[in-house]
């Protein structure tokens, strides 16, 4: 039987409102940029509106409607909240989090590539932004968990193939990858991962301890 | 993960592209007749539905309410939510549902789905209002648009078809796990232990029921 992590796997789990909040976002994000992967969730959702239809119903408290009324009494034409200038860059399901564009974040510089951590989501979750820089490659590494990765700019290849935006890349504790840059601009990416990679390459081995890609 | 199945009538959307099937087999005429006997109810909520949009119409929208509130309450407390939490979650469901009338597109997706997709939003953002300092009214930006772009939609329109009616004719043993899938969010021993199963029966038989309705979707690996 295959137990591999499959994006579908995913994509049922987020319909059903089972993720994590860090793994929501690569989600939410990977769905934003990809109209295909869009279509596909829209019938995972479907699937929950066929078992809402399914489900035993449970009867509501006396007097739920005309509460319910009341509530209606209150509600005026919805308020357009004045959206502040965002950069557009920033796909929406980042833009709580990032809301004054990708620029203004406190990159820290980690060689071929930079990060920025991302304050969300329960305690053993890693949640970053990467900027890996045109062409380049960070060391070869393998995870302990799941990684999973959404390309938001730029593109890169490893042993999976090549990704550009939009794509979401499931690594897997067996995936060893070593993941470059194209090299016609810098490769912007949101990743996650539920364990601390180990680095596997002759210096990378070196560098874990220092060095957490 | 295989790469070398052609399209064949048994899985007529293999593959990572969603493709229209060419022929039209027993299943699918099938399956429009069913369609056709589902509409009035559905046609009948797309049209109160309308009603609360244009008109703010009361009566349409309790009738919504008198169908799909229970179900929402089932769907909340089920997830774990308590009487009190299932029951005000309900009534901020229906809010937006009353505000969001107009939004609806029933090219796009049916009133059940579009319905189902609020009160999942409301559950994540209630969660999430619950553990992190945003303020009573912060909404979260949780809108995923159940509505696929341009050319999905008569392909999406055809899947979510064959998945209503998928998950109708599966069996009743995994039609239950699948709800308890979806709707429990328990952990697979959990399940095992209240159904009195060995937890690889479990995992292997909701495997067995995701899998079905995979293949309904096309099979996303390669």
């Amino acid at each position: 039987m295959n137990t591999e992590l499959t994006r579908d796997d995913l994509l049922f789990e987020h319909a059903a409102g089972h993720l994590p909040e860090p793994i929501a976002l690569v989600v939410d994000t990977h769905l934003a940029l990809s109209a295909e992967a869009r279509a596909r969730f829209a019938a995972c959702l479907a699937l929950g509106g066929a078992l809402l239809e399914e489900v035993e119903p449970e009867p509501l408290a006396a007097g739920a409607w005309q509460r319910l009324e009341r509530k209606l009494e209150r509600e005026r034409a919805l308020p357009r909240r004045e959206s502040e200038p965002v950069d557009p860059r920033v796909p929406r399901p980042l833009r709580r989090l990032v809301p004054r564009g990708f620029d203004a974040l406190p990159w820290r510089n980690l060689g071929p590539a930079q990060e920025v951590v991302l304050p969300i989501g329960p305690p053993g979750y890693r949640t970053r932004l990467l900027r890996l820089k045109a062409g380049k490659s960070v060391p070869r590494h393998t995870h302990e968990g799941h990684e999973l990765t959404v390309v938001i700019e730029g593109g890169f290849t490893d042993v999976q193939g090549h990704h550009v935006r939009g794509d979401l890349v499931i690594a897997d504790p067996s995936v060893e990858h070593r993941p470059i840059a194209d090299p016609d601009g810098d490769c912007l990416c949101l990743a996650v991962t539920d364990a601390p990679l180990r680095l596997t390459g002759p210096i990378g081995r070196l560098l874990n301890p220092l060095l957490r890609i | 993960m295989t790469t070398t199945a052609p399209l064949c009538e048994a899985a007529p959307s293999a593959g990572l592209v969603i493709r229209r099937p060419r022929r039209l087999t027993a299943a699918m005429v099938e399956e429009r007749d069913d369609r056709s006997r589902q509409e009035p109810a559905e046609r009948a909520r797309v049209r109160d539905l309308a009603l609360v949009a244009r008109t703010r119409d009361r009566d349409a929208f309790r009738r919504l309410f008198e169908h799909y509130g229970p179900r929402v309450k089932a769907y909340l407390r089920r997830l774990g939510a308590d009487e009190d939490a299932a029951e005000d979650l309900t009534q901020e469901v229906f809010v937006s549902i009353w505000r969001r009338a107009a939004q609806f597109d029933p090219a796009k997706a049916s009133v059940s789905t579009w319905v189902y997709t609020i009160a999942r939003n409301k559950r994540i953002d209630s969660l999430r209002r619950d553990r992190t300092v945003l303020g009573e009214g912060d909404e979260l930006d949780l809108e995923v648009d159940p509505a696929p772009c341009g050319d999905a939609v008569a392909e999406f329109n055809q899947m979510s078809a064959r998945i209503m009616r998928a998950v109708e004719t599966l069996p009743e043993e995994q039609k239950r796990l699948l709800k308890i899938f979806y709707f429990d969010e328990k952990p697979h021993s959990t399940i095992a232990a209240e159904l009195g199963l060995p937890l690889g029966t479990v995992k292997s038989r909701l495997r067995l029921a995701i899998g079905k309705l995979r293949a309904l979707l096309g099979d996303d690996r390669e």
